[in-house]
C-alpha cells in the first residue's frame, strides 16, 4: 500500500493531471516543430552537399560533426545562460527548439548523405544522360530512393530527439518533466513523476510499436 | 567580438575552472565504463531473450525493450533518485544514473543486437545443429560473433550517445562534467566553463563521430 | 570535305582522355554520318566505352571536340550542357531505370522535367515509345518486376522518347542472361531501320556482320582499323585485330 501512496495516489493523480494535460501539450508541439524543421533542415544540407563545393561541404560537415559529438543538455546550457551576456534573449522554449531541432538535422543529413553516396553512380549518370540538370537529378530521382531507404533510421532518430523534449525541465520550459519536478515537490509525493513517466508511455509506446512495424514495412530492397 | 570573447572564451576564468572541470571528467569517464559495461550485456543478455523461439520469453523482452526505449532517461533518472526514497530506499546518485542508465542503454543495445542476429541467414543456425551443437552452443560461437561483427557501427553510435547521455547525471548533482561546468559557471557568472566542458566532450567524442562517418561512407556522387 | 557533303551527326576530332597518368584515349578522330550504324570493337580497357561517354561528358575530356549536329558540346555552360545532352541518348550496361518509379514514369520524367512537356503529351509520347520496344503492357511495372531484358528496352524507350539525334549504346547486352539478349538487339535492329543514328559499343560480333554500317576497331586508346563489317572481320588488315577476332571466335567456338 505504501508504494501506491508514494508513486500512484489517487487524489495527487486527480490534482495535477490539468496541468500535466497541459504539459503534454507543450511536448506535443515542440516535438512536432522540432521533428518537421529538423528533417527539412537535415534534407537541405545533405542536398547542398551534393554539390561537393569545398566552401559549401567543409561546413556542413563541421556543423553535423559538432551536433553529433557534443551533448545537447550542454549546447541547451551554453546558449541558455551564455547568450545573455551578450545581449541576446531567448526564450526558454525556442532554445530547446532550435538545439534540439540543429542536433536532428546533423543526424538527418548525415543519414541522407550516406545512401546518396551508396546509390550506384548509374542513377547518377542515367539522370544527367537524359539532359536533366544536376538539381533535377537530386530532387527527382536521388532523393525519392534515399528517403524510401530512410525511413526506418529517420524515425527512429526523430523519435529519439523528440524524447529530449525532456530537457527543456533544465532551463524551465513547462513541458512534462518539469511540471512533474515542481508537482513533486509540492506535493511531496513521487507520484506526479509516475504520472510523467506514464505520460511519456502514452505517447510514445505506440510510436515504438509504430517505428517496429516500419522497419519491417520498409525493407527496402534496391 | 569583446564581448564575445569574453562571454564565452574568457581564458582567465577556464583556467581557474580547469581542475574542476577534469575532476568531473574524471568521473564523466569513470561513469561510461560502468554504465557501457553495463549495458552491453544487459543488452546481450535482452536480444538474446528477444530472439529466442519461445513466445514466453520473447514477448516480455519486446516489452521491455519498447517501454525503456518511450521513456526518456531523464524522467527515468528522476524517478528513481528522488522517487525511491518515498519507500524508504535511499540510493546515492551514482547508483541511481546506474540503474536509470542500465535500463535506459540495455533496451537500445538490445535492439542492435537484436537487428543483428536477425540479419543472419537461418542456414548459419541450421549448419551448426548440424554439426552437432546445442541451439544455446550455435548461437553463443556462430551467430552472435557474425551478428556483433556486423552491428559494429551501430554499436559505436550508442557508445557515442550514451557518453552523451551522462550529461544528464547532472540533474541528480552527480559531479560528472557537465555539472561540474555548471557549478563554475554559476559561481562565476560566466559561460566559458560550459565552452570548456563542451571542449572536454569534442576531444573525447569527435575522433568516434568520424569514424562512424567512415563506416557509412560510399563514393558515386558525379556530376 | 566537299560544301555538298552533309554535316556529320557527330563529330569527334583528336579526342584525348587521361586519367592520372594513364593515357585511355589518344587523338580519337570519327565522323558519324545522319542514319549511320557504327560499331565500336575492342578489347577490355581499349578505351571505347570512355570514348562513349565523353561524347556526353558523362566522363570529361582532357582535350579534343566533339560536335552534335555541328553544335560543340565541349566548353559549354552547365545549362547548354543539359540541353545538349537531350540530343545524345544514352543506354549502359547495367540499365539504370530509376527504381523508385513506374516504367511510364521513367520514361517521363526528363521529358517534363528537362523537355518541359506537359503531362499528357510526355505520357502519350511514353507510351508510344514503350509499344516501339514492346512493353506498353508493362507501363505500369516497377523496374523490380521486370527481367533485365525488359529494363533494357524501358531504358531505350527513356532515351528516344527525349528524340535524341544520336543513340549511344555502352555495352547494352553484357549484363543480361544470354535469352535475354534478342529482344533487346531485335528493339536495335528495327531503330536503325527506322533510321536511327547509332554508335554500339558491344560483343554482339554476329550482330556487328549484320546491322552495322561501319565497324571501328579500339585498342590501347587508338582507333587502330575502321570499315565497312565484311572488310574488318573478311579481311582483316592489324596484326592486333586479328589477335583479337582470333581470341574472340576462339571463345564463341
Amino acid at each position: 500500500m505504501d508504494f501506491f501512496n508514494a508513486f500512484l495516489n489517487p487524489e495527487i493523480i486527480a490534482r495535477y493531471l490539468p496541468a500535466l494535460i497541459r504539459a503534454v501539450w507543450v511536448t506535443l508541439w515542440i516535438s512536432v516543430l522540432v521533428v518537421i524543421s529538423g528533417l527539412a533542415l537535415g534534407a537541405l544540407l545533405a542536398g547542398l552537399r551534393a554539390y561537393q563545393k569545398r566552401w559549401l561541404s567543409w561546413p556542413i560537415v563541421l556543423f553535423a560533426d559538432l551536433m553529433r559529438a557534443l551533448p545537447p543538455l550542454v549546447l541547451m546550457l551554453v546558449l541558455f545562460f551564455g547568450l545573455p551576456s551578450v545581449g541576446i534573449i531567448l526564450a526558454d522554449w525556442f532554445v530547446l527548439y532550435l538545439i534540439l531541432t540543429l542536433v536532428l538535422a546533423a543526424f538527418v543529413e548525415e543519414i541522407f548523405w550516406a545512401t546518396m553516396t551508396s546509390l550506384p553512380r548509374g542513377q547518377w549518370e542515367a539522370g544527367a544522360a537524359t539532359g536533366l540538370s544536376f538539381l533535377q537529378v537530386l530532387l527527382h530521382v536521388i532523393f525519392p530512393q534515399s528517403l524510401r531507404m530512410n525511413i526506418p533510421p529517420l524515425v527512429n532518430r526523430s523519435l529519439t530527439i523528440s524524447k529530449m523534449t525532456a530537457y527543456g525541465s533544465v532551463i524551465g520550459v513547462k513541458e512534462i518533466v518539469s511540471v512533474a519536478g515542481s508537482a513533486q515537490a509540492f506535493s511531496g509525493s513521487a507520484t506526479p513523476l509516475t504520472m510523467a513517466a506514464l505520460a511519456y508511455l502514452i505517447i510514445f509506446y505506440p510510436a515504438m510499436l509504430l517505428s517496429r512495424y516500419i522497419e519491417n514495412r520498409f525493407h527496402y530492397e534496391h | 567580438m569583446d564581448t564575445i570573447i569574453d562571454a564565452f572564451f574568457n581564458i582567465d576564468i577556464m583556467r581557474q575552472a580547469t581542475p574542476l572541470l577534469l575532476k568531473g571528467a574524471w568521473v564523466t569517464l569513470q561513469l561510461c565504463a560502468v554504465v557501457i559495461l553495463l549495458g552491453l550485456f544487459g543488452g546481450l543478455g535482452l536480444a538474446l531473450l528477444a530472439s529466442s523461439g519461445s513466445a514466453a520469453l520473447r514477448l516480455p523482452a519486446f516489452v521491455f525493450i519498447d517501454i525503456f526505449r518511450a521513456i526518456p532517461p531523464l524522467i527515468l533518472l528522476i524517478l528513481i533518485y528522488a522517487g525511491l526514497p518515498f519507500v524508504g530506499v535511499r540510493v546515492p546518485p551514482f547508483v541511481a544514473v546506474c540503474i536509470a542508465f542500465l535500463l535506459n542503454n540495455s533496451a537500445y543495445f538490445a535492439e542492435i543486437f537484436r537487428s543483428g542476429i536477425k540479419a543472419i541467414p537461418k542456414g548459419q543456425m541450421e549448419a551448426a545443429r548440424a554439426t552437432g551443437l546445442s541451439p544455446a552452443q550455435a548461437q553463443t560461437w556462430v551467430i552472435l560473433p557474425q551478428a556483433i561483427r556486423n552491428v559494429l557501427p551501430d554499436l559505436l553510435s550508442n557508445v557515442v550517445e550514451i557518453v552523451k547521455l551522462t550529461s544528464i547525471a547532472s540533474v541528480v548533482s552527480l559531479s560528472e562534467l557537465l555539472y561540474s561546468a555548471n557549478m563554475a559557471r554559476a559561481v562565476t557568472y560566466n559561460s566559458s566553463p560550459l565552452v570548456m566542458a563542451a571542449g572536454l566532450y569534442l576531444l573525447l567524442l569527435w575522433p568516434l563521430v568520424r569514424v562512424i562517418s567512415r563506416f557509412q561512407r560510399g563514393l558515386s556522387i558525379s556530376h | 570535305m566537299t560544301a555538298a557533303q552533309p554535316l556529320p551527326t557527330l563529330e569527334i576530332t583528336a579526342l584525348e582522355k587521361r586519367f592520372g597518368e594513364t593515357q585511355v584515349l589518344r587523338s580519337i578522330d570519327l565522323n558519324v554520318r545522319n542514319g549511320e550504324l557504327v560499331f565500336v570493337i575492342g578489347p577490355s580497357g581499349s578505351g571505347k566505352s570512355t570514348m562513349l561517354r565523353c561524347c556526353n561528358r558523362l566522363e570529361e575530356p582532357t582535350s579534343g571536340a566533339i560536335h552534335v549536329s555541328g553544335k560543340p558540346m565541349l566548353g559549354i555552360p552547365r545549362k547548354e550542357l543539359d540541353r545538349m545532352r537531350l540530343q545524345v541518348g544514352m543506354v549502359f550496361q547495367g540499365f539504370f531505370l530509376y527504381p523508385h518509379l513506374t516504367a511510364l514514369k521513367n520514361v517521363t520524367l526528363a521529358q517534363r522535367k528537362a523537355l518541359k512537356r506537359p503531362r499528357a503529351e510526355a505520357e502519350a509520347r511514353a507510351l508510344e515509345m514503350l509499344d516501339k520496344v514492346g512493353l506498353k503492357h508493362k507501363a505500369d511495372a516497377m523496374p523490380s518486376e521486370l527481367s533485365g531484358g525488359q529494363q533494357q528496352r524501358v531504358a531505350i524507350a527513356r532515351a528516344l522518347a527525349l528524340d535524341p539525334k544520336v543513340m549511344l549504346f555502352d555495352e547494352p547486352t553484357s549484363a543480361l542472361d544470354p535469352e535475354l539478349v534478342g529482344s533487346v538487339l531485335k528493339v536495335m535492329r528495327d531503330l536503325r531501320e527506322g533510321g536511327m543514328t547509332m554508335i554500339v559499343v558491344s560483343h554482339e560480333m554476329q550482330f556487328a556482320r549484320e546491322a552495322a554500317d561501319r565497324v571501328v576497331f579500339m585498342d590501347g586508346g587508338v582507333i587502330v582499323e575502321e570499315g565497312p563489317p565484311e572488310e574488318i572481320f573478311g579481311n582483316p588488315k592489324s596484326d592486333r585485330l586479328k589477335a583479337f577476332l582470333s581470341r574472340v571466335s576462339g571463345e564463341a567456338a
